[in-house]
């Protein structure tokens, strides 16, 4: 057939049409060979968004068959909208992170906001009904304008799609570093309970059953999205690439979310896909792919926006909102009716074949006609060329002077903006609709989720220092794990399952394959020796600006199981008089540290994790979490223990604190005692034998003093600092007025 | 046993929450936003959220809604009606309640615990709660500040119709004289921005919000 009369992606004309659409010469003859002529521009658009980093995943995926998926509570795992564990009564947790890092870097607000939107479809897709939703960020230093600007932009679409959708936004982090520059960070999480026997997969199956568009009409938003933004360089000409992005309506979300559990529940449809990146080209060929079936999709049925949309343009557009269906016939009408009832659209625009083939058509004539295998896995996959950098491929940038007093770098560590309350960012999100709020923004470790379905709760945290993969691409991505499951340890959590957002630069050049490589690496050892699955993620790779790559970040959402939630400590220090101990085997170090970057010092490497000492450590602190003796709990990282002190003081608490015994591990370094940083540190409050019990395991178990009073007094030696709580809750709550300035 | 009725909207976010806090002191259930009937209903309920995307203005689309002309009715023949944050934006605009609730000072969204402080106002939803009063309850929204011209707002307080205020320096949207929720002349419908039903177990947050709940299965039995 002839591509002229279908329309075709609008290109200058000053090179192939593949390599404008982001296709290697290599590609393109690859496809010609798998469909066995030339593609029309129709066929020739599906192909560049299916075969895009984005979706094919094709400098990562072979990387990514080093992490363990399995394990006992896996309800679903890789390959499915999200992942999915078993958290007992016949109910499961859905979640999954993902990324919106470029658009969200052109048009920070609707970047956002999308990205959230995306993450709620890939959980209700499932038949969960969200519950929550988490999201880390990356700028660059808070003083910079632009930072101030995607800042602002980008918590105010989070807030604004989930404020208005009715999930509550109840954990996160923002970190603020220079490399984040040009190319912002914006991760969501999302996480939805459901019925396990009532969860539904992406597979289309039975033949002759109707596919059916649900949501919102198909617009000219976002066309090329995946390929144009998410798979290649940001550069200085991205003001024209703003209509690439997509535009959110959270009230159609929310219509279109009851209206898919309402279908589930009444087992109306056969399987549900939401709509994404590369828009119903994906959505259909990945779930007639997964079912091993054929699909037929007629453009001319499908409710548009804008009249006069060509074939091509159909097929690709990220219009947000939309969901596809698989539906036997004699429901269709069923289906239509409860979309009515939910004021959403609804239409039926093709059919399940036999054919192994995905059909484009146009009121009846084909437009398209593609072999699902070729398209969907077809793609080749490249091995990475890594190659570690001899040096620090980074910048120095130096904020303190020197010569400063342990008293004057407490205050300047806490109100870095890395360290610095987050409540500026936080109070713009609904963090208690739904009632599950146990444990909220900053009031614990991890946040804490009421599941009344079962009796019990969930634990829930996002972490991910990419500072400290740069450093050490290994160690730093071991240390990502360790942090999340740290933190649910201090909520009496233990980890069920796994999702994680790899967030790099451009593969195709050696140090940044070096860095992914070896962090997937990290990963996997961290989650094997753990024994934590792997349910699900997401790689967003070519982040780089004109400066050159973002810090490789690794993001992990870690999702998992508190018996109890009345008894899930929270992190600040509860009464006066009452023990303090450091746990477990932390040998803080200043390489990586928050200080050692506001001295301009950083470079490579990091210490290397025990992990089984700090497993170890972990399971102590948890047991005694669950337990309900202790008073407060919170994980040793960024700023040290230094830090971790003053913001357990928060709560209006102080305490006096001698970590001589700490400082002897360090061999007798003050500052990397008082400020270093490393993995498998607790700082626990509560009865001085409960804490002395905890070293029967093996743990180890330093009491380094008591709390109370108005100051923060800790001697490491003959270094000591003493700063009244006042002071320090002003330095570390400074972070608002710096943004708002 | 008090039968409470939850309006649900398209876009409405913490009608369930509201059903909770609804069968804590009594039996609740939804109502449609289609739905005309409120037979057997004693206490109607219009809670959180976004009705209809809140795209005009918030709660202005709501109150043409055929639930909304039925609750109208329902409040004129003294029945009770708590409208809780986009609640009291639909009662205000249906004129239910006198005033309007405009955008936060701050502008942006904002999600915080706060005092409020009871006024000892005649309401069927306040006889639990003596004047003077603190009450710890969650506040979220954007469009939250109270606003009544000069000549109201006297006839307001004059009329004891200011029900709940923030309490001093907590006010979180710069609402005229602290104002977080006023009732009508009868007392019959009350609204206020902070979510009382966000404030029923202690789990999750506190429990100062159930007194205004009870109050009416008091005042039933």
């Amino acid at each position: 057939m002839s591509g002229s009369a279908q329309g075709s992606p609008a290109l200058t004309g000053d090179v192939s049409p593949h390599r404008e659409l982001g296709l290697t010469d290599d590609e393109y003859t690859r496809i010609c060979d798998l469909i066995e002529r030339e593609p029309n521009g129709v066929e020739l658009a599906m192909f560049s968004l299916l075969w895009s980093e984005h979706c094919a995943y094709k400098h990562s995926r072979k990387l990514l068959r080093r992490l363990p998926t399995e394990g006992e509570r896996v309800v679903m795992g890789p390959g499915e909208n999200a992942g999915a564990v078993d958290v007992g009564d016949g109910y499961a947790v859905a979640f999954k992170v993902e990324s919106h890092n470029h658009p969200s870097a052109v048009e920070p607000f609707q970047g956002a906001a999308t990205g959230v939107g995306g993450i709620l479809r890939d959980v209700f897709a499932l038949g969960a009904r969200p519950i929550a939703v988490l999201d880390s960020l990356r700028f660059g230093e808070v003083e910079s304008e632009r930072t101030r600007f995607l800042l602002e932009g980008a918590v105010g679409g989070i807030g604004h799609y989930g404020n208005s959708i009715g999930v509550p936004t109840v954990g996160g982090e923002i970190y603020f570093e220079e490399p984040y520059e040009q190319n912002c960070l914006v991760n969501a999480m999302c996480v939805g309970i459901a019925k396990a026997d009532d969860m539904v997969r992406a597979a289309a199956a039975g033949i002759g059953n109707a596919v059916v568009l649900m949501g919102a009409a198909t617009g000219r938003d976002g066309i090329g999205g995946a390929s144009v933004l998410a798979s290649a360089e940001l550069d200085s000409a991205d003001e024209g690439k703003r209509p690439t992005v997509q535009i959110g309506d959270p009230f159609e979300e929310s219509k279109v979310l009851e209206c898919c559990l309402e279908l589930l529940k009444k087992g109306l449809l056969v399987s549900l896909q939401d709509l994404g990146a590369a828009g119903l080209t994906s959505s259909a060929a990945e779930s007639a792919s997964a079912g091993g079936v054929g699909i037929d999709v007629d453009v001319a049925k499908v409710p548009l926006r804008e009249a006069d949309m060509e074939p091509f343009e159909i097929m690709v557009s990220e219009s947000q909102e939309r969901m596809l269906g698989i539906v036997e016939p004699g429901k269709v009408t069923a289906v239509r009716e409860v979309c009515a009832k939910w004021q959403t659209g609804s239409a039926e625009i093709g059919v399940v074949t036999d054919s192994g083939r995905f059909r484009i058509l146009r009121d009846g004539e084909p437009v398209g006609d593609i072999p699902l295998e070729a398209l969907v896995d077809g793609c080749p996959l490249y091995d990475l060329e890594p190659a570690a950098p001899a040096d620090w491929i980074y910048g120095n940038s130096k904020t303190l002077g020197g010569g400063e007093s342990p008293d004057e770098l407490l205050l300047s560590l806490l109100s870095s903006g890395n360290i610095a309350s987050k409540r500026w960012a936080f109070e713009q999100y609904d963090s208690i609709v739904g009632s599950r709020t146990v444990r909220g923004p900053e009031g614990a470790e991890a946040a804490v989720l009421a599941l009344p379905e079962t009796g019990r709760a969930i634990a829930v945290s996002i972490d991910g220092n990419g500072r400290r993969v740069a450093c050490d691409p290994h160690a730093g991505a071991i240390e990502a794990v360790l942090e999340c499951v740290q933190n649910l340890a201090c909520v009496g959590a233990e980890p069920l399952g796994l999702t994680n957002c790899l967030n790099f630069g451009n593969p195709e050049r050696p140090a940044q394959a070096w860095q992914l490589d070896t962090a997937i690496g990290g990963l996997a050892e961290a989650c094997e020796k753990l024994g934590i699955p792997v349910v699900g993620g997401n790689v967003s790779l070519y982040n780089e600006g004109g400066d050159g790559p973002i810090y490789p970040t690794s993001v992990i959402g870690l999702v998992g199981d508190v018996p109890d939630p009345e008894v899930a400590p929270g992190n600040t220090f509860e009464a006066a008089g009452e023990a303090i101990a450091i746990v477990g085997p932390i040998r803080p170090e200043l390489a990586g540290s928050e200080l050692t970057k506001q001295r301009g010092e950083l470079g490579m490497g990091l210490p290397a994790a025990d992990l089984d000492a700090v497993a170890e450590s972990c399971l102590a602190v948890r047991e005694a979490a669950r337990s309900g003796v202790l008073s407060s709990a919170r994980d040793i990282s960024d700023g040290g223990a230094a830090c971790a002190l003053a913001e357990a003081a928060m709560g209006g608490i102080g305490a006096t604190v001698d970590i001589a015994p700490l400082l002897e591990r360090c061999g007798g370094n003050a500052e990397a005692t008082l400020f270093g940083e490393g993995c498998g540190g607790f700082i626990l409050s509560g009865p001085h034998e409960t804490l002395t019990g905890l070293a029967s395991g093996g743990v180890e178990v330093l009491i380094v003093g008591e709390t109370g009073g108005q100051r923060v007094e800790i001697a490491a030696g003959e270094a000591s600092l003493s700063v009244p709580i006042t002071e320090a809750a002003s330095a570390w709550r400074s972070l608002g007025a710096r943004i708002d300035a | 046993m008090t039968s409470w009725g939850v309006l649900q909207f398209p876009g409405s976010c913490d009608e369930r929450d509201a059903l909770h806090a609804c069968s804590l002191a009594g039996e609740a259930r939804l109502v449609w936003h289609e739905e005309r009937d409120l037979n057997g209903l004693d206490a109607i309920v219009v809670p959180g959220g976004f009705s209809y995307g809140d795209y005009l203005r918030a709660g202005a689309i709501a109150r043409f809604s055929p639930a909304m002309e039925a609750v109208a009715e329902f409040a004129g023949g003294g029945g009770p009606v708590l409208g809780i944050c986009n609640g009291f934006q639909v009662l205000c605009e249906s004129g239910l309640l006198p005033g309007a609730l405009l955008q936060n000072e701050g502008i942006r969204f904002l999600c915080r615990q706060v005092d409020l402080v009871a006024t000892g106002a005649d309401s069927v939803f306040l006889h639990d709660i003596e004047e003077g009063e603190t009450l710890s309850v969650p506040v979220k929204h954007q469009s939250g500040r109270f606003y009544a011209p000069p000549e109201q707002l006297d006839e307001l307080r004059e009329r004891g119709q200011v029900a709940l205020r923030y309490a001093p320096g907590q006010n979180p949207n710069g609402s005229v004289d602290d104002i977080a929720g006023v009732v009508n002349e009868a007392g019959n419908v009350l609204g206020l921005m902070p979510h009382p039903e966000h404030a029923v177990d202690s789990l999750t947050g506190s429990t100062d919000g159930l007194a205004l709940f009870r109050s009416l299965a008091g005042v039933a039995a």
